[in-house]
């Protein structure tokens, strides 16, 4: 316990700095409320508009989380089906890594017209397809990463294409994914704030902290931000709770 | 030596298209029940590539392997040989015991059986307090140990060795030796060793095997008749220092491309 104390301890204080030079600043240098609204300010109004920011919220996380597990669900199906057929790999890889650098977000608004630009369908839609290459990608490499001479003791026991892959890929696999999924948390939540940014249900958090912003209160939008970044943590947070207890042998995760 | 070869190697031959090596050529070469056989030679001599084509995990260019009177490829699915390789090959997401169980759970043994072979296991090597450790607990003379352990599960006739304490150090190498050696005289199986240290394999074999490289060729052989048990004595035995001295002198003809024949005269 006190390992983690110390563990936490650094990273705690430069938090509370920041927070406190922050504050400070803004009385120091008389920065105008419109444009950067004090820390306290912020938690302030956390609390005051609970009821429209909180609901809000959880209806943006819903469409983050749909996007996360569907983008992140088709990811690990394509990895394991072009893992498996070596050829289809080699025709689909480099176009997989040329979308990759396609800023995908940039098709939000087309997603609006596909999906509905209300609906959190299209949403999810921008926040699946942010999950998707990552995931694919990491899930590849994590399964053609296995260790040849495991493979080789494999096939000393006379072990079927199948049971090398669930014995020895999937297990080698496995950090590989998790890797992407910590990346796939924070890009599911952005693409479903910067989806409705390009308009959305009156109730969803990216249209709230958009109207927030038009109107010049800034405070709320910023209160809406924390919200969103709290959530985002609280996504992350359960990828690592999951890659935790699943991969329970690596060094790194182990508890002294 | 009238019982039936555990392993017959006919005129096999090696050659690797990339490069045209020839790894191997025309090897000939039984290995009798109970027997300890040592594979000795430099670097590029092909030894741990004949110890692959007898485990059929590389088929050999001509010749054949039969193993148990059946061709290599039915001996390996059947579950005939362990294997032992330089690093453990360990699972790092497999515990110690679970690591060892893993050719019983192949073969299909269920539960009960498989948790009484494992224990046994784990008492043969002396890792008894290390069943549900992981891996990279352990040093590396015992990820070693754990994989002996996981080779010889199942009782197999054969057991393959390549260069399996070559990455250790002297000392553990020394100990790992003694312990293979009474593991080898509790269970009678037959050991097919691969190293290139010629005081190990004297001091392990009943028989040394001495190849030469380009192409690999057995330059000859030198049966070993140190007396059983083996101490840490007989590394001081006379007897052991003519052995390694007649290893050594085959060694060093190694670039003399001795023919088959002359090779026989040094039977």
């Amino acid at each position: 316990m006190t390992r983690r104390i110390r563990e936490w301890a650094p990273a705690l204080v430069v938090f509370v700095l920041v927070i406190a030079v922050w504050e400070g600043s803004i009385a120091a240098f008389h920065i105008q409320q419109f444009l950067l609204p004090r820390p306290s300010d912020i938690v302030k109004t956390f609390w005051t508009a609970r009821h429209t920011l909180w609901p809000a919220g959880w209806y943006t996380f819903k469409e983050a989380l749909g996007g996360f597990f569907i983008g992140s669900g088709l990811g690990v199906l394509a990895a394991t089906i072009i893992g498996r057929f070596r050829n289809f790999g080699t025709a689909i890889m480099p176009i997989a890594i040329a979308a990759n650098a396609v800023p995908i977000i940039a098709f939000a608004p087309i997603f609006g017209a596909w999906f509905g630009e209300v609906s959190p369908h299209s949403k999810s839609a921008i926040a699946a397809v942010l999950c998707f290459l990552p995931v694919m990608v990491n899930t590849l490499r994590g399964l053609q990463s296995a260790d040849p001479r495991q493979i080789e003791l494999m096939r000393s026991y006379a072990a079927s294409e199948l049971e090398i892959w669930r014995r020895v890929r999937v297990p080698t696999a496995l950090p590989f994914l998790f890797t992407a999924l910590k990346v796939a948390s924070v890009l599911a939540m952005i693409g479903a704030i910067v989806g409705e940014y390009f308009g959305g249900a009156f109730n969803a958090l990216g249209v709230l902290i958009n109207s927030d912003a038009t109107i010049f209160d800034f405070v709320t939008a910023w209160a809406g931000i924390l919200v969103a970044s709290l959530l985002g943590l609280a996504l992350y947070g359960a990828v690592v709770a999951t890659e935790r207890a699943v991969v329970r042998w690596a060094p790194d995760t182990r508890d002294a | 030596m009238s019982e039936r070869p555990v392993v017959e190697i006919r005129g096999v031959t090696k050659t690797f298209a990339r490069g045209n090596v020839t790894a191997l050529e025309n090897i000939e070469l039984e290995l009798h029940p109970g027997e300890f056989v040592s594979l000795i030679g430099p670097s590029g001599c092909g030894k741990s590539t004949l110890l692959r084509v007898v485990g059929d995990l590389t088929p050999p260019t001509s010749g054949t392997v039969t193993i148990n009177g059946k061709p290599a490829r039915q001996a390996r699915e059947d579950g005939d040989y362990g294997i032992v390789f330089q690093d453990s090959v360990l699972f790092d997401w497999r515990t110690v015991a679970k690591n060892i169980a893993l050719p019983l759970e192949m073969l299909g043994w269920d539960r009960e059986k498989r948790k009484a072979r494992t224990e046994e296991m784990l008492d043969l090597v002396e890792l008894r307090n290390f069943a549900d450790h992981h891996p990279w607990q352990l040093s590396g003379g015992m990820q070693q140990r754990v994989s002996i352990a996981r080779a010889l599960s199942f009782e197999p006739a054969l057991l393959l060795m390549d260069e399996p304490f070559g990455a250790l150090d002297e000392m553990t190498r020394e100990r790992l030796n003694l312990e293979l050696l009474s593991i080898w005289e509790k269970l009678g199986s037959t050991v097919v060793f691969v190293t290139h240290s010629i005081s190990e394999a004297v001091f392990l074999s009943t028989r040394v095997v001495v190849m030469s490289p380009r192409p690999g060729r057995i330059a000859g052989m030198v049966p070993i008749d140190l007396p059983f048990p083996r101490t840490v004595e007989t590394r001081e035995d006379p007897r052991f220092f003519e052995l390694v001295t007649q290893v050594r002198e085959l060694l060093r003809k190694r670039g003399e491309h001795l023919l088959p024949e002359e090779a026989a005269e040094l039977l």
